[in-house]
């Protein structure tokens, strides 16, 4: 088996348009949620997300690939720049003909349908725009990526709900692990937040209308994010040979399926991932220092979460840190395993632990240590990602420092 | 018909029983209601009365709709109605 390493990271979401002034914003705590701007908010109840502001895609693409760039395409490719420049790599030849790029998306081009509904219904118009199907499809992220860098290998988008990132990365770290790939891009992106993607979600009546305060006790639902996290998996060797710059290693990952309720989450299906990606990556419970939390802010989410950490770690769960970064750029769906992978990078190689803020209450259901409100300096070996979807989907990725 | 028995009406539809098994005291739990089953019933009761009801599944004991008994849910409903359709 290959080892392989993160040699690129991209993103943009509410905290930042890029990794550094996203990590800066985790540094200080920051939140990033606001009040929503679009069209028809005002009809909403729930009026708070994660947006990404003052990001104008014009000054990005022009006028042909914006046709045909749905937001959330938009995002994906903003972030694989930022990635694929840092790893510096050009896919050429045997490379091209092996990379490939593997995403996760819930929703795909959420905003295409909203507005092409409204088009036909709202207004009566007969016709959209010939671009509307390549433009809203779940691939079309990858697609364009994988254009633009000419990747010729295994691409595909992964949609398991708020786990696609995660199950995305999870597929990428296994073909470049077993010798498939030289390298892989993948990592998700979601951008939801127009009038049809919060009203379906307000329906649920899981969300907050104020703040996502993850395993705080006063915690009263989840805010929504959107946004892109783009990264490169490479082949060790492969990195090592062109000297490239090496974040972290991924080691291991466990995916599981509660096979129990399309919405409540398991305590076991949740403790099933996380045994499975220490077993996976041979690691040992006590080294794991860090967990970055699906941690939604839904009262079922993080209890259930904090017990299937306390199952699998024991007496260990007491030392560990676990927070939830959601609190500060809220929930980006199918994106959020890869934006959250950041506060795992920075884990490793800053020795910053991002908080969980809007932390108000002790709740004894969350007994664990959530790196309350203010980032904290440690030294951490193994850190953990956790993605637990609805529809009882699973996926728990684990990196080690290099 | 009256809002209570409209309420029954659509409880017993989500419990899957006749009208007449669900009475005043009974508890959603008691009627085999789970979380997702209650969200529904609250759509439906939104969608009968023309009404918005304040609940958020995630602190059901701190909304103002009180959903401890059949009897506190159709109260609930009674005051929601009579304040947004006055």
């Amino acid at each position: 088996m290959k080892r392989v390493v993160i040699t690129g990271a991209g993103s943009i979401n509410a905290l930042g348009h890029d990794v550094p002034e996203t990590l800066a914003a985790m540094r200080e705590g920051r939140c990033g949620i606001s009040d929503l701007e679009f069209q028809d908010v005002d009809r909403l109840a729930i009026k708070i997300g994660g947006q990404v502001k003052g990001f104008e895609a014009e000054g990005h693409f022009n006028r042909q690939q914006m046709t045909l760039y749905d937001r959330f395409t938009q995002f994906t490719l903003m972030a694989a720049k930022e990635a694929i420049a840092q790893s510096g790599l050009e896919f050429m030849g045997e490379d091209a003909a092996r990379s490939g790029v593997i995403l996760g998306t819930a929703g795909g081009g959420v905003s295409t349908w909203d507005a092409n509904y409204r088009t036909v219904y709202e207004e009566g118009k007969n016709r959209v725009h010939p671009f509307v199907v390549p433009k809203l499809m779940n691939n079309a992220a990858c697609s364009h990526v994988s254009m633009e860098y000419n990747l010729k290998g295994p691409s595909y988008t992964v949609s398991t709900a708020c786990a696609s990132s995660n199950h995305a990365m999870a597929q990428a770290f296994m073909m470049v692990r077993s010798g498939m790939a030289p390298a892989m891009i993948t990592g998700g992106s979601e951008s939801m937040l127009c009038f049809g993607g919060v009203k379906a979600w307000e329906g649920l009546r899981v969300m907050s209308k104020d703040a996502c305060r993850p395993f705080s006790a006063n915690r009263n639902g989840m805010v929504q994010g959107e946004g892109a996290g783009i990264f490169v998996f490479e082949e060790y060797e492969h990195a090592k040979k062109r000297g490239a710059e090496i974040l972290a290693e991924v080691v291991g990952y466990a995916m599981s399926s509660d096979a129990s309720d399309i919405v409540m989450p398991s305590k076991q299906g949740a403790a099933r991932a996380i045994s499975g990606a220490l077993r996976d990556g041979g690691i040992n419970p006590e080294d794991v220092g860090y967990i970055n939390a699906h941690g939604t802010g839904t009262a079922a989410n993080d209890k259930t979460e904090c017990a299937a950490v306390a199952d699998v770690f024991g007496p260990h769960a007491d030392e560990l840190m676990m927070s939830s970064t959601k609190s500060m750029h809220g929930h980006l769906i199918g994106g959020t395993g890869a934006v959250e992978l950041l506060a795992c990078i920075m884990a490793l190689r800053d020795g910053v632990i991002a908080p969980t803020i809007g932390y108000k209450e002790f709740d004894p259901e969350c007994a664990i240590d959530v790196v309350p409100n203010e980032a904290r300096e440690a030294k951490v070996d193994v850190v953990l990602s956790n993605a637990f979807a609805f529809g009882g989907l699973n996926a728990v990725i684990a990196l080690r420092k290099i | 018909m009256d809002i209570k028995d409209r309420v029954i009406e659509i409880i017993a539809e989500q419990a899957v029983l006749e009208p007449s098994d669900v009475t005043m005291d009974s508890t959603l739990e008691s009627l085999g209601i789970d979380s997702l089953g209650l969200v529904e019933s609250i759509f439906s009761i939104e969608e009968s009365f023309d009404i918005s009801v304040p609940f958020n599944a995630n602190e059901p004991e701190k909304s103002d709709f009180d959903i401890s008994s059949v009897a506190s849910i159709i109260a609930g409903i009674e005051k929601l109605v009579a304040e947004q359709h006055a």
